[in-house]
């Protein structure tokens, strides 16, 4: 499904600021899996999105994605079959457009009709069904300008433009960390529910630690650039936050930066 | 009656204008200085193809120019990362060469003998025409403007003026989009243009001066009429804007103890104090909330 073979990329190289912000990482990804990614700031998550999404070029490694190499495809070619959802709520849709336009632009995204009308009746039909699923009373706003909405509400309309068309790959980075805690359990649950559906594989950044282990299939932490640890099946059940708490000052010799992280 | 009548028609006419304008300037919010020089190329190629007798060509061909400028400017904008403002006054100069070159040399041209499209209308004298043809002309662009930035395209376009950082990560193509826009976007101010050479009956190169500002205060006074909500509604409030500006200069001209002259800084003057409204409401609601808090304290 997703390949990434021995992933190089350093910030400012040759200079005094030089940064890797991945050293040579190398992850395999099979189909359906739900995978969660924790680490502490400045780790290196967001940035192996950026390289799996065509932010940047690495500067060593290959990306592959069903079998195609991706490593030079152009961000918005590589779009078509990446879903991405961030922390902030405002990065992901259009304030001035309607909820409804949000969603059309998105759904239209992968049938290339430029100058059909969008959206059409049928459209409109889809986009209330899958709204209403989320059970927050979108589904009679779709011609709210999505500006005036609440950021939780915001982060489900992004979640419903990334999946609305299932993408090969959805990649969330802490795309719940910006919202009140009610409103993060509920965007999470809507998550779940999306990612069970049409069996998405997906990456999900998260700071909730006992989260991580309990989301998914399967839990990767991330350190200085690296795949520090990578648990799954039985090691993973047996696995808790004091553990890979452990685990992580025995591996790295100190304690882990939890200042972002929570313990709960 | 005669006044009304002629406000009436060039406020149609130049609101074929105002719709270009609003498309950078609002959807886009890239203010594109090509205008001035995409004016005059429309302006030029439509009276030079009228005078050798093509008065429809003539407007299909200022359209095209208009459309090659912008796409110019898009490129310069996009491909080279020329900064927006820098590229539109890059254009537009080397169109004032190449605006010469096309009224051969000179820097006006009459249309006098020429067959323009008011004197040829079959059942229309060349008064009623001067008044059906505006009004048809920016009644259809008005609806094609309307139609176009509801199509999938049109979306996207509106969707990189609202939130380029989103539709980058999203799969359309940001630097397509904007080239088209501004092509779209120069083809209807050159439309403007090779009507107004035809409906004065001769082309002046100077006529594009100051005629972005022109454009910008017709958006903005439609925008004080009807707010600001959503594309439809902003295309026919340009449209709206660029009359009651036709009509303001009008009764200003006649009125007014000022010269004609003064007109172009009583516009600059309306665009700049309307601009300008946003910040200074803003600092009085602070200068109020500091007083607030000096009362409470
Ligand atoms: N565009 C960039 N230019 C320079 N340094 C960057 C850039 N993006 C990320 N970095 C650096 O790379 C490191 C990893 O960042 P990031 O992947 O965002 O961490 P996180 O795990 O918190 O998401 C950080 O030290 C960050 O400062
Ligand atoms: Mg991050």
């Amino acid at each position: 499904m997703l390949d990434i073979q021995n992933a190089l990329k350093v910030f400012e190289k040759g200079t005094p600021s030089e940064h890797t912000a991945l050293n040579h990482v190398s992850l395999h990804l099979d189909r359906g899996e739900f995978v969660t990614v924790i680490g502490s700031n400045g780790a290196g998550k967001s940035s192996l999105f950026n390289a799996i999404c065509g932010v940047f070029l690495l500067n060593e490694g290959r990306i592959l994605l069903d079998g195609k190499d991706i490593t030079f495809e152009k961000e918005h070619r590589r779009a078509l079959t990446i879903g991405r959802v961030f922390q902030d709520p405002m990065k992901g849709t259009a304030p001035h457009m309607t909820i409804e336009e949000n969603l059309s632009l998105a759904y239209s995204r992968v049938m290339a009709r430029p100058l059909s009308f969008s959206p059409s009746a049928r459209q409109r039909a889809l986009f209330r069904d899958r709204l209403s699923e989320f059970g927050m009373g979108l589904e009679d706003r779709m011609k709210t300008q999505v500006g005036l909405l609440s950021g939780g509400q915001r982060q489900a309309v992004t979640l419903l433009m990334c999946t609305i068309v299932p993408p090969r790959l959805l990649l969330l980075d802490e795309h719940t960390a910006a919202l009140d805690p009610a409103t993060a359990e509920k965007v999470m649950e809507i998550t779940k529910k999306t990612v069970e559906k049409d069996h998405l594989t997906t990456l999900m950044i998260t700071h909730n630690i006992s989260a991580s282990l309990t989301t998914g299939n399967r839990t990767l932490m991330m350190d200085s650039g690296e795949i520090l640890f990578d648990f799954s099946g039985e090691q993973r059940r047996g696995m808790t936050v004091d553990g890979l708490m452990k685990l992580y000052s025995v591996n790295r010799h100190r304690v882990l930066d939890n200042d972002r992280m929570l313990l709960m | 009656m005669k006044l009304l009548v002629g406000s009436l028609q060039l406020g149609l006419l130049y609101g074929i204008l105002a719709l270009g304008i609003y498309i950078s300037f609002r959807i886009l919010s890239i203010p594109d200085l090509t205008t001035e020089g995409s004016f005059s190329f429309g302006l030029s190629v439509s009276a030079a193809l009228t005078a050798l007798g093509h008065p429809w060509l003539a407007l299909l061909a200022g359209m095209a120019a208009g459309a090659a400028a912008g796409a110019v400017t898009g490129i310069l904008q996009t491909r080279f990362r020329i900064h927006p403002i820098l590229s539109g006054i890059i254009t537009m100069s080397g169109l004032y060469s190449v605006n010469l070159a096309v009224l051969g040399g000179s820097p006006n041209l009459s249309l006098v003998r020429a067959p323009t499209l008011f004197k040829i209308l079959p059942f229309l004298s060349k008064n009623e025409a001067m008044t059906v043809l505006p009004a048809c002309f920016a009644l259809l662009f008005l609806a094609l403007v309307i139609l176009f930035f509801h199509t999938h395209v049109g979306m996207s376009i509106r969707a990189v003026g609202d939130n380029e950082d989103m539709v980058r990560a999203s799969s359309i193509n940001v630097n397509g989009c904007k080239i088209l826009s501004f092509c779209v976007s120069n083809a209807l101010v050159a439309l403007s243009g090779a009507l107004i050479a035809q409906y004065q009956g001769y082309a002046d190169i100077s006529s594009s001066t100051g005629i972005l500002v022109v454009g910008l205060a017709s958006v903005i006074i439609g925008e004080a009429l009807f707010g600001r909500r959503g594309v439809t509604l902003g295309f026919i409030s340009a449209i709206a804007g660029s009359l009651i500006y036709r009509y303001i200069v009008a009764l200003a001209t006649k009125y007014s103890p000022l010269p004609a002259y003064m007109l172009k800084l009583v516009s600059a003057l309306i665009v700049a104090l309307a601009l300008a409204i946003p910040a200074v409401r803003q600092d009085f609601g602070t200068a109020a909330l500091k007083r607030g808090g000096k009362t409470h304290a």
